[in-house]
C-alpha cells in the first residue's frame, strides 16, 4: 500500500452532512443515469448487481424510545493513499491527475478484481452483464461516460467529465482550470440531492464551502485510522454516528476534532 | 585441399540456397504489408455531399462554421440550418450543389458527414483545449499566427483542397484511417516542453473516460 499520501494544488473532495441525509436515494438515481449505468434484469441479487453510490443505513441498536437512523451515501473515497491502484497490475487505476481524482480506465482494465480486494470502503464492483438499456433509455446516454462492457471494474469518478467540461468553460472564458469557483464542477449526486447534505468543491481553496466543512469539529472520514486520506467527509452532530465511521473499541473515546 | 575448396563452395551454395529465398520471402511479406493489405483493409467511403473547402474558406473564416461555445464544447460540423443562410438558393452551377440543395436543404436534414478524426467512445478529447487562444495564453507558440496553422497539427489540411479529403474506412474496426492514434496525442503530451509547462496532462484520466 502507498504509505505516503500525493499532494496537490487542487483535491476534489465531497462533504455529506449525514444529518441532512433522508435517505430518499435520489443521489444513486441521478449517479446511475449520469454515468450510464444500465438497469440490470435482476437488482435484488446484489452479488451481481453495481451501484457506483450506495447509501448505507445505520442504526444506533437500541430499542424503542432510543432508537435512532442515519443514512450514509457512500461513493469512491478517493483516498490520497490509495490501496486500489498500488494494486493494480496494468495501471487502469491511478491518481495521478491535478485534482487528486482516483482514475479508472475501462479500456485498461483487465478484471482482475484486486482492487476490489483492496479497497477498504466496498466502492469497487465488477461488472458482471455487457450492459443493456431497455429501448428509448439508450437515448439518455450521456455522451461524455464511457459505456463500460462486462468483465471490468468501474467506480465513481466524482462525475470526471464535469470536471472536463468545468475546465473547458473556464479555457473558452480565459479563466485558470485549476481556481475554479466554488460551484462551477459539482458531481450529479450533489446538484440532485433535494435536502443539500451534499456539498463539493475543492479540499485547498478556502473560497470553495467544502475547505471549512471538511475541517469542522463534527467532521469525520470513513476508517480514518487505516491512513488512507480519503477526500470524503462526513458530518454528524450525533456522537454514535461519528462512532460508525471507524472501528472503536467498547470502551475507547471517541476523537474529537480541533 | 581439393576436398577443402568443395566444401566451402558448399557451404557458399547453401549460403545462397538459404539466403535468397529469405530475402524474396523478405520482399513479399514487406510488399503484402505495407502495400497489399492496407489496400485490402481500407475501403473508400464517399462524404454524403461533395464539400469542397476552397471556394468556401475564400468567402468565410474557419470559426464561422468550427467554432467553441461559450460552454466550452465544440462546434465540429454546422448544420444543414447554417449552410442553408447562403445555399436557400444555389450559389453557383455545379452538380453537388444541386444535389445538396435538392437532398439536404430542401429535405431538411442533417447531412450524415464522416468525420476522419472521430474517436472511440473511451477517448476524451476537447478543443478548447487545443485552441490558439489557449495555446497563446501559455505565452507559447509563436510561430501559430492562425488557427488554421493549429488545426493541421492534427487535421490533414481542408481548407485549400478543392476536393474533399477520402475517407478511408477500416473494414475491421468501422473507424478511419486517419483517426489520431494513443501514440499521436503523446508526442505532444509526454513531451517535456507540453508536460510540466502547460496543463497538458499524461494521467490516463485526462484522456479517458
Ligand atoms: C462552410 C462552412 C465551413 C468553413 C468556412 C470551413 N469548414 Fe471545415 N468543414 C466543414 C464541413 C461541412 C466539414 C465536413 C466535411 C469534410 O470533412 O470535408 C468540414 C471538415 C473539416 C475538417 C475535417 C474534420 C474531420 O476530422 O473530419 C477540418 C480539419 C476542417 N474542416 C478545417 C477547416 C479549416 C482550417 C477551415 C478554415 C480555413 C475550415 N475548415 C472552414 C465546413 C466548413
Ligand atoms: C457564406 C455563404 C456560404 C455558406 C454559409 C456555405 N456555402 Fe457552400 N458555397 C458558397 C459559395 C459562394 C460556393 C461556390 C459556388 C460556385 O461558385 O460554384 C459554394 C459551393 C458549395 C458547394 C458546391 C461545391 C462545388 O463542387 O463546386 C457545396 C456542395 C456547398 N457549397 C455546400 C455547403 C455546405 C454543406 C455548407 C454548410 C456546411 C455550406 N455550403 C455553407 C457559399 C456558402
Ligand atoms: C490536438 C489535435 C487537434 C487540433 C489542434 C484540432 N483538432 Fe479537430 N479534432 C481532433 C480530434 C481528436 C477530433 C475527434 C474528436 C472526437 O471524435 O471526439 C477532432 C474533430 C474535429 C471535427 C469534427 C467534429 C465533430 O463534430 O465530430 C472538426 C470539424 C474539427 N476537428 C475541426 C478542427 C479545426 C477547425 C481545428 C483548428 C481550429 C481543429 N480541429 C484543431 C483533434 C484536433
Ligand atoms: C499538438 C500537440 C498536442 C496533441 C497532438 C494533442 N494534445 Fe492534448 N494538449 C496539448 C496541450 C499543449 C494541452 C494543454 C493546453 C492548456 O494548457 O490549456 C493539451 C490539453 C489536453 C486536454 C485537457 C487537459 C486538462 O487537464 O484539462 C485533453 C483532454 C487533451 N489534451 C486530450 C488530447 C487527446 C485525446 C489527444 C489525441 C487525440 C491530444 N490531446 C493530442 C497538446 C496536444
Ligand atoms: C493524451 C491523451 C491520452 C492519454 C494521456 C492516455 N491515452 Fe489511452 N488512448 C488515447 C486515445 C485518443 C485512444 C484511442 C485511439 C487509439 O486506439 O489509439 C487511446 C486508446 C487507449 C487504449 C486502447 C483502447 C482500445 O479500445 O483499443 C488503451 C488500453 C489505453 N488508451 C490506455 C491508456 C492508459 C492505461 C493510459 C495512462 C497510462 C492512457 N491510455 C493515457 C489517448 C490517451
Amino acid at each position: 500500500m502507498a504509505s505516503v499520501s500525493k499532494e496537490f494544488k487542487v483535491k476534489w473532495g465531497m462533504v455529506i452532512d449525514v444529518d441532512k441525509c433522508t435517505g430518499c436515494g435520489a443521489c444513486m438515481v441521478a449517479c446511475q443515469a449520469e454515468n450510464n449505468i444500465a438497469p440490470v434484469t435482476d437488482a435484488s441479487d446484489k452479488r451481481r448487481s453495481l451501484n457506483w453510490l450506495l447509501v448505507y443505513e445505520l442504526s444506533n441498536g437500541k430499542a424503542y424510545p432510543e432508537h435512532e437512523v442515519a443514512y450514509l451515501p457512500r461513493p469512491c473515497q478517493q483516498c490520497g493513499s490509495y490501496p486500489c491502484a498500488s494494486v493494480c497490475p496494468v495501471v487502469a487505476t491511478d491518481k495521478n491527475e491535478e485534482g487528486g481524482i482516483v482514475s479508472q480506465v475501462p479500456s485498461r482494465c483487465i478484471g482482475c478484481r484486486y482492487c476490489m480486494a483492496a479497497c477498504p470502503y466496498h466502492a469497487r464492483y465488477f461488472n458482471w452483464f455487457d450492459p443493456v438499456w431497455p429501448s428509448g433509455m439508450d437515448k439518455i446516454i450521456t455522451p461524455d461516460v464511457s459505456v463500460r462492457p462486462r468483465g471490468v471494474v468501474e467506480k465513481c469518478s466524482f462525475c470526471h467529465h464535469r470536471f472536463m467540461q468545468a475546465k473547458d468553460r473556464a479555457r473558452v472564458a480565459g479563466k485558470d482550470v485549476y481556481d475554479l469557483e466554488d460551484g462551477e464542477y459539482i458531481t450529479a449526486c450533489t446538484e440532485t440531492c433535494p435536502n443539500g447534505a451534499i456539498a463539493f468543491g475543492d479540499l485547498l481553496n478556502e473560497k470553495h464551502r467544502v475547505y471549512h466543512l471538511s475541517r469542522s469539529k463534527y467532521a469525520f472520514r470513513l476508517l480514518e485510522r487505516l491512513g488512507t486520506e480519503p477526500q470524503v467527509y462526513y458530518l454528524s452532530k450525533r456522537e454514535w454516528v461519528r462512532r460508525q465511521g471507524d472501528n472503536y473499541l467498547q470502551n475507547e473515546p471517541t476523537p474529537v476534532k480541533g | 585441399m581439393e576436398e577443402k575448396r568443395n566444401k566451402a563452395a558448399g557451404i557458399g551454395g547453401l549460403i545462397s540456397a538459404a539466403v535468397l529465398p529469405f530475402i524474396i520471402g523478405l520482399i513479399l511479406a514487406l510488399v503484402i504489408g505495407w502495400w497489399a493489405f492496407p489496400l485490402v483493409l481500407f475501403k473508400e467511403v464517399p462524404q454524403p455531399v461533395a464539400f469542397k473547402h476552397s471556394p468556401h474558406s475564400e468567402v468565410m473564416e474557419c470559426a464561422d462554421c468550427h467554432f467553441l461555445r461559450e460552454d466550452g464544447s465544440f462546434s465540429g460540423i454546422p448544420t444543414t440550418a447554417e449552410c442553408a443562410s447562403c445555399h436557400e438558393s444555389a450559389q453557383g452551377e455545379s452538380r453537388a450543389e444541386a444535389e445538396y440543395i435538392e437532398k439536404y436543404v430542401n429535405g431538411e436534414q442533417e447531412a450524415p458527414w464522416l468525420v476522419h478524426q472521430k474517436q472511440p467512445d473511451n477517448a476524451f478529447f476537447s478543443h478548447a483545449a487545443h485552441s490558439l487562444e489557449s495555446c497563446q495564453q501559455m505565452g507559447c507558440h509563436a510561430d501559430y499566427e492562425k488557427a488554421e496553422d493549429l488545426c493541421i497539427t492534427c487535421h490533414p489540411s481542408t481548407a485549400d483542397l478543392d476536393k474533399p479529403v477520402p475517407y478511408l474506412e477500416n473494414r475491421l474496426t468501422g473507424y478511419s484511417n486517419s483517426t489520431m492514434k494513443m501514440w499521436e496525442c503523446e508526442r505532444c503530451h509526454a513531451n517535456p516542453n507540453h508536460l510540466d509547462m502547460t496543463n497538458a496532462n499524461n494521467a490516463c484520466y485526462t484522456c479517458h473516460k
